[in-house]
């Protein structure tokens, strides 16, 4: 299952992302999973929450540029070994990951590992015939 | 230490027979420019004049002015007066949008030009005897090669060194015995500076330096006076009028004089273009009575500047001007590059390939004496990906891109959409911190 998760331009400047999650709160967003990649001049915040589409509006308008991205959520086993073997399936099948964070799932010995790779659809299709499980929207939105 | 002159009977000649120079000059020139140049014959047509009209000086303010965008609308040779075959040399610099502009010179030019610079140096004590540092930038920029000419012309020995690479330019100095030193006054500053760190100013023999291309303050002066122990000149000029030398200092370090035996200065109201009485502070304007390959006829420098007439201790009789204290345009001077905010618009426009140009602001300040150059760009949809080395690659593109364009190193920043300020609706575009008066 494709999830759809918020890219937000931050810029390296005190107070930024204070005021982005700011507006998630007023406007009554629950973030599940939450990511940030810097550079020493800007970053990029990325972020699962419970309705993308009125997030991603509600950040627009108070002057943030935001995008929405594919990526998936895989379910995997909380033990040592379990990053490892989601990992070897996008190896074995030669796609590239472009980014990764993870999260804690709703059920007790199982995370999320949220993952973009430049092709999410055949990401997608390898873990599943792989026998991994993907979150779905309905249950990660409502982590 | 008695004033030493290379051209007496010009640099002190009477106020009036230099009038009457420059008329006789005037009238020559006008003609030699309508009959030579399009675009100055159909100026003096629209406004009904003819080269018969004008009989000297006090006919200038009749004639139409010149601008910096007829550089670019008739380049590269639109605005030459000779054919190619008596154009010794060209220079080029950054116009007020990508393209160039482009001035040429016969080889009269060329002699004027390097006299223009010997009366200068002879005029601060440099003989044949000294040698000279040239540390202004060689190639298509006039600094290099005009200071090189000038030193030529009085004996001394020049030392070539271009811009860049500071230890070598201070062991260069050491090694060779410099006496004189020519480039921008921050890259002095910045040399002073080093120097003191390096504690190598008793291995030095400098005693004069040459400063121009950008401007600086009085209180610089002191400082890179001190710092390099010497006396620091000052000197104007811009390549569409010849380059450095139009207008130079001399011992007396209280302006500097404008060889009027081949230049008309003008100080106009740059709203109204009314000529202002003398003393005025307003925009400055060229005329150029010997160039031939391309002359300049009443050209608006934009520069902000006042003209002294009081009689100078050295005996020249020649007006002096003050430093110029700004623009009418929007123009800046960066490290001694020119730069246009439209420039920046154009590359931006480019980059993101979008119909709308980013919101963007230039912010330059002078940290350690020399020019910083940061341009903030907002963020937006266009420029905006999921991926840090995207991003990355379009800030670094922008950067390049500048950086060519301009030939200038800049920081490009990305910023929060809406977040650069503004003033009535309208976006503030250059934020300028350097104090300079």
């Amino acid at each position: 299952m494709i999830i759809k998760q918020l890219s937000v331009f931050v810029e390296n400047k005190k107070g930024r992302l204070q005021a982005i999650t700011q507006v998630l709160a007023d406007n009554d967003i629950d973030i599940s999973a939450l990511s940030l990649a810097d550079t020493s001049d800007f970053g990029v915040l990325r972020l699962i929450v419970n309705k993308p589409d009125e997030a991603k509006a509600a950040l627009n308008e108070s002057g943030v540029v935001v995008k929405i991205t594919d990526v998936v959520a895989v379910v995997m086993d909380d033990a040592p070994g379990g990053v490892a073997a989601v990992l070897k399936v996008f190896l074995d099948n030669e796609i590239s990951v472009e980014y990764m964070y993870a999260c804690v799932g709703k059920t007790t010995g199982k995370a999320l590992m949220v993952v973009k790779t430049d092709d999410v659809t055949s990401a997608e299709s390898v873990l599943e015939s792989a026998g991994f499980a993907l979150a779905n929207p309905a249950d990660i939105y409502r982590i | 230490m008695a004033t030493k002159y290379l051209n007496e009977n010009i640099e002190t000649m009477p106020r009036d027979e230099l009038k009457k120079l420059q008329s006789e000059r005037l009238v020559a020139q006008v003609k030699r420019s309508y009959e030579n140049v399009q675009c100055f014959r159909d100026r003096m047509d629209e406004l009904g004049l003819k080269p018969e009209d004008i009989h000297g000086v006090e006919d200038l303010y009749k004639l139409p002015f010149a601008y910096k965008k007829d550089l670019r609308d008739y380049y590269p040779y639109g605005l030459f007066a000779v054919p190619m075959s008596q154009v010794k040399r060209l220079h080029a610099s950054s116009g007020t949008t990508g393209k160039r502009i482009v001035v040429g010179y016969t080889q009269n030019d060329l002699d004027m030009w390097a006299e223009c610079l010997a009366r200068m140096l002879t005029g601060i004590g440099v003989t044949k005897d000294d040698i000279v540092q040239i540390s202004f930038g060689y190639g298509l920029f006039t600094g290099g090669f005009g200071a090189h000419a000038g030193v030529e012309k009085i004996g001394a020995t020049v030392v070539p060194m271009g811009s860049g690479n500071t230890a070598l330019q201070i062991q260069t100095m050491i090694d060779f015995g410099v006496t004189v030193i020519c480039c921008t006054p921050s890259y002095a500053m910045y040399l002073g500076e080093e120097i003191e760190k390096m504690g190598v100013k008793n291995q030095l023999k400098l005693k004069a330096g040459i400063f121009g291309a950008e401007p600086w303050t009085e209180e610089m002066r002191k400082q890179i006076e001190e710092k390099l122990g010497i006396k620091a000149y000052d000197i104007y000029g811009l390549s569409e009028v010849l380059g450095p030398g139009v207008a130079c200092e001399c011992e007396d370090q209280s302006g500097m004089h404008v060889w009027e035996d081949n230049f008309i200065v003008e100080i106009i109201n740059p709203d109204t273009g009314e000529v202002l009485p003398e003393g005025s502070i307003g925009e400055l304007v060229f005329t150029s009575l010997t160039k031939e390959a391309f002359p300049v006829i009443r050209y608006r420098t934009r520069d902000i500047c006042q003209l002294i007439t009081e009689p100078c201790s050295c005996g020249r009789t020649h007006i002096k001007m003050m430093k110029p204290q700004g623009r009418s345009d929007d123009m800046l001077i960066i490290r001694g590059v020119n730069v246009f905010p439209s420039q920046i618009e154009e590359v931006l426009l480019k980059v993101a390939g979008s119909e709308i140009t980013p919101n963007y602001q230039i912010i330059v300040d002078r940290v350690n004496n020399t020019d910083t150059f940061e341009v903030n760009v907002e963020m937006n949809e266009d420029l905006f990906f999921d991926e840090v080395k995207v991003i990355e690659a379009t800030e670094k593109k922008i950067t390049a891109q500048l950086r060519s364009t301009l030939g200038l190193g800049v920081k490009v920043r990305l910023v929060n959409p809406k977040s650069i300020e503004r003033s009535e609706g309208k976006a503030v575009r250059v934020i300028d911190k350097r104090i300079l008066n």
